[in-house]
């Protein structure tokens, strides 16, 4: 059965003012994402939404019969921000196909420049593409009380951040012309030459191979990475309670405003940098190296950890149809029976998924959606899970403190929080910082879970290097193993790209691929209503969010429609479109040229 | 007084021929967004550089990209609109991912954005194409997707895509007489894309002649040479001395890397700020910036079946010359003999005052 993963709202459809509008394409992100409301006025609250993608590709049909050493190069292309997490990822199941263990100095050296992904990526999201949301000319645009209230509001940190009052960070944020945009941009810039030392381009690497990476492992190449990462643990400093000053005060200025973008906490994290000493990419020793990874993976339901076990998490995905322009894989071959302790594979776990394309017309009551729904099945219940990974950091954050695993000197995880530790850098002293598990799964601590997971990272990559440095100075310089690609076989990997959970699954046979099926962030985040009618997360969360803008109908910018979807930071190559199911509409236009007058 | 005399050397700066240009760009095609992130990493020159009008000379620019774009929805739509219906002029179209084929199909689209107002049905890629290349003044596809199809257009692949010129003919000409300029590279190398577009720009303020292009359509000064014309480890190649593994830095054309027949610049240019690369940092040319991509070069991993003759050809030369070398290597690893602590002088002056 599906999960109701929201409340249902008391007001009856029927006194509703609907308004119907769109925002085709989402701008600030990656891909095409359209968003289809129906706004209710006169309760200042988004009725309902569903969600489509604009765009099909067909990895897992083009790449049937290819050479599995491809998968990599491949399904890098997948994305263009974090193309690098599906290289990663694509080399986790290959090592496991292929039954092969890198060399632990090529872990870690995967370990750094997926560091320096999420130092970079999570940075240019969050202030050139979220942080222009928040900034001066958007919040005079759509809240010119709030900006008001900002102007006279001192910023808490001002003396470590530098900007006196909230106002100068919203000035700050402004596109190109605010200082500190223009200085992340540029950070953005430094960390992805970090990336490159590491993985040798941004944003489809050329280094990585199965079995370990043809990165040259010299002193020179840790100290290049080395000072450019110690100019990133310094500006974190800033950045960490720049970002608190701003997101306290929307929660001080907007009462409420937690409510923004808020859905059932349904957290999943597939956990992030392997550890060489303890992960030998066997599947039945999987349960034991993915605790042993530096960020946890888990399943986090109403705040409770159900679990932390892969394998668990692995037999439990589910990819439904319903609203999907696909034909239904229900007869066709069954690749996997069993996986390798025995288990049975379900007919609608990627490892058999069978993708048939089927275009056609948009039918908002129908198949509007070229996303699937992947689900996760919550054995105690029997919901099928509509998981989100809020954009990412949120997820790994909260299972990461819950499962209280992570222990490695910079980091420490607490069961109620995470506790990072930064040394001292050119102009400030050392600095422990602390992410809380908060109260709510918002836009707000979405956005916040971003700029605390910055510095996770920065921290996981003080230690990779100290790893790494180690092996360098003892000799171990071999970056590669050897490996033959059997005929029969198959694999897994699990890795958490930038935006959040991702898998890849792929069965050989005859030494070719038979069967490839990456499930990547995104999928999960902005997927339809699944064929028991639970919606997507965007849908869900986007449907919840009470509207603060204080502009009426006619220039209404949807802006607390916006920092909710964008908090869920969307990678899409495909997209989403939100829109009413059954409330009846009045009238229907187009933002921001609408003729319906609100009566609020 | 002073203040109001124009400086001596603002006679140096010229009025653009154009005073504004906008870029408007379409990331709708078959494509990861991935080079609309690369251009975020130029440095040579910068987004900020150019927008900002930190380059002598050229016309005011307005960028309308989705990945950056403070505007959003219909907002964003207007640009395009306005383009199509002649108020945004002149305008430089750039086309990001391939061109889905959707004539192969009864109904549906592979590639969409914004909404058609009457049937409520999303608007296919290729209409907005149709709609704007007529009315650009310049069009660049920026990827090796939009060049040339790239990996969506794949063999097997569903959706029967390509690169812009098969779509709108090799021979397509914009209404100012520019021919598609093509950028390619998976994604795009930053700074290529940013100084084809300065070059363009400079053409627009008519302070440049018409871009040079070779016969796919490529900037000849970007992509004249080859990834090993420009390999640190060409060397290795020359002495016939070649990788069988991948964690080797020597030359690894016999382990995968197509780099000797590949059109590129990176590894001379590296990836960003001269950092990172392909085969100089030991990572095999995949052939990712050819229109022969990615077919023609799978399995990535396997050697290129022409490479077996080179480099058997040159390990006899490559070995002896290698031999050589290091002969003369370790002659000239050691100091001239006269330098010593002892106490006699044997450098060849004879000093006649000690």
């Amino acid at each position: 059965m599906g999960t109701v993963t929201t409340t249902e709202r008391q007001v009856p459809t029927k006194e509703r003012k609907l308004v119907e509008m769109n925002w085709d394409p989402i701008t600030r992100i990656v891909g095409s994402l359209g968003i289809f409301t129906k706004i209710d006025f006169a309760n200042r609250e988004v009725a309902e939404c569903h969600s489509t993608s604009s765009i099909f590709r067909g990895y897992s049909i083009f790449m049937k019969g290819k050479d599995p050493r491809d998968a990599h190069f491949i399904t890098s292309r997948i994305c263009g921000i974090c193309g690098d997490n599906h290289a990663t990822c694509a080399t986790y199941a290959q090592n496991m196909a292929f039954g092969i263990r890198p060399p632990d100095i090529a872990e870690w050296i995967v370990n750094l420049g997926e560091a320096a992904e999420y130092m970079f990526d999570h940075n240019i999201f969050q202030d050139n593409l979220v942080g222009v949301d928040f900034c001066e000319q958007m919040v005079k645009e759509t809240n010119p009380g709030v900006y008001e209230k900002a102007e006279r509001t001192e910023a808490r940190g001002a003396n470590l951040h530098g900007y006196k009052t909230i106002a100068d960070i919203m000035k700050a944020l402004n596109p190109f012309t605010g200082a500190f945009y223009r200085e992340t941009l540029q950070m953005s810039r430094m960390t992805r030459e970090m990336f490159c030392l590491m993985e040798g381009r941004h944003v489809h690497p050329s280094t990585l191979y199965p079995g370990g990476v043809g990165t040259v492992p010299t002193v020179q190449l840790f100290t290049d990475y080395l000072v450019r990462l110690m100019k990133y643990v310094e500006f974190m400093k800033k950045v960490v309670p720049l970002h608190d000053d701003l997101f306290d005060f929307f929660y001080e200025a907007l009462p409420g405003y937690e409510k923004v973008g808020e859905r059932r906490i349904l957290l999943g994290c597939w956990g992030s940098f392997n550890d060489p000493k303890a992960c030998d990419y066997t599947y039945k020793n999987m349960t034991n190296w993915g605790r042993k990874m530096f960020v946890t993976p888990g399943v986090v339901v109403d705040g409770k950890l159900v679990t932390t076990d892969l394998v668990d998490i692995n037999l439990n995905i589910r990819i439904l149809l319903g609203s999907s322009y696909y034909d239904d894989w229900q007869n066709q071959e069954t690749f996997v029976k069993t996986d390798p302790l025995g288990n049975p594979v379900d007919q609608h776990h990627p490892w058999n998924q069978t993708t048939i394309p089927r275009p056609q017309r948009r039918d908002f009551e129908g198949k509007y959606t070229w996303v699937m729904s992947p689900r996760w099945l919550d054995k105690r219940t029997n919901d099928h899970l509509a998981l989100d990974t809020g954009g990412g950091p949120i997820a790994r954050l909260w299972s990461t403190a819950l499962a209280g695993l992570v222990d490695f000197g910079y980091v420490k995880s607490t069961g109620t929080s995470v506790k990072m530790y930064l040394p001292k850098t050119t102009s400030l002293p050392e600095v422990e910082f602390e992410w809380k598990i908060p109260k709510w799964s918002n836009a707000i601590e979405r956005d916040r879970a971003r700029t605390y997971f910055q510095v996770y990272a920065a921290c996981c990559a003080l230690h990779f290097m100290e790893k790494a440095l180690e092996e360098v100075h003892a000799g171990r310089t071999r970056t590669w193993t050897d490996f033959k690609v059997p005929e029969e076989a198959i694999g897994c990997g699990f890795h958490e790209a930038v935006r959040g959970v991702l898998s890849h699954h792929v069965v050989i046979r005859n030494g070719k691929i038979a069967n490839y099926h990456p499930y990547p962030p995104t999928p999960w985040n902005a997927n339809p209503r699944d064929i028991y009618g639970t919606p997507g997360p965007y849908e869900d969360a986007v449907q919840n969010t009470p509207i603060f803008e204080e502009n009426g109908p006619d220039n209404f910018k949807g802006i607390d429609i916006m920092r909710a979807v964008r908090s869920f930071d969307p990678c899409l190559p495909c997209g989403v479109h939100m829109y009413l199911g059954n409330g009846k509409t009045l009238e229907t236009h187009h933002s921001p040229m609408f003729g319906l007058q609100n009566d609020r | 007084m002073a203040a109001e005399r124009a400086p001596y050397g603002r006679v140096t700066q010229k009025e653009p021929a154009v005073a504004e240009v906008h870029i408007v760009w379409i990331t709708a095609g078959l494509g990861c967004d991935g080079d609309s992130v690369s251009i975020t990493a130029a440095t040579q020159p910068s987004i900020e550089d150019v927008l900002l009008g930190a380059i002598p000379g050229l016309p005011k620019v307005h960028l309308h990209n989705p990945v950056l774009a403070y505007e959003c929805g219909d907002d964003f739509m207007k640009f395009y609109y306005d383009a199509w219906q002649g108020k945004l002029d002149p305008f430089v179209l750039v086309v990001e991912g391939s061109i889905p084929n959707e004539k192969i199909k009864k109904e549906g689209y592979w590639a969409a954005v914004g909404t058609d107002d009457k049937t409520g049905q999303p608007i296919p890629t290729n209409e907005w194409i149709d709609r704007l290349a007529p009315k650009a003044l310049a069009v660049v596809a920026i990827g090796t997707c939009a060049t040339y199809g790239g990996i969506h257009a794949m063999e097997g692949n569903p959706t029967g895509c390509m690169g812009l010129a098969d779509y709108l003919g090799w021979n397509w000409k914009s209404k100012a007489g520019l021919p598609i300029v093509n950028v390619p590279g998976c994604p795009v190398q930053p700074d290529n894309f940013m100084e084809t577009v300065l070059y363009l720009l400079y053409q627009v303020a008519g302070l440049a002649p018409m871009i040079p292009l070779d016969e796919q359509l490529r900037p000849t000064w970007l992509f004249g040479a080859t990834v090993h014309d420009g390999c640190d480890r060409a060397g290795y190649y020359e002495q016939g001395d070649f990788a069988d593994d991948y964690g080797s830095p020597k030359c690894i054309v016999k382990i995968g890397c197509w780099g000797p027949v590949v059109n590129c610049n990176v590894p001379k240019r590296g990836w960003m700020a001269g950092i990172g690369g392909c085969p100089n940092v030991g990572g095999i040319c995949i052939g990712c910036t050819m229109p022969g991509f990615p077919d023609k070069f799978m399995p990535f991993m396997d050697a290129p079946p022409g490479s077996k003759i080179s480099t058997n050809m040159i390990q006899t030369y490559g070995k002896s010359i290698k031999l050589l070398r290091s002969i003369t290597n370790s002659t000239v690893n050691k100091e001239p003999k006269w330098r010593h602590p002892h106490g006699e002088l044997s450098t060849g002056y004879h000093p006649r005052t000690y």
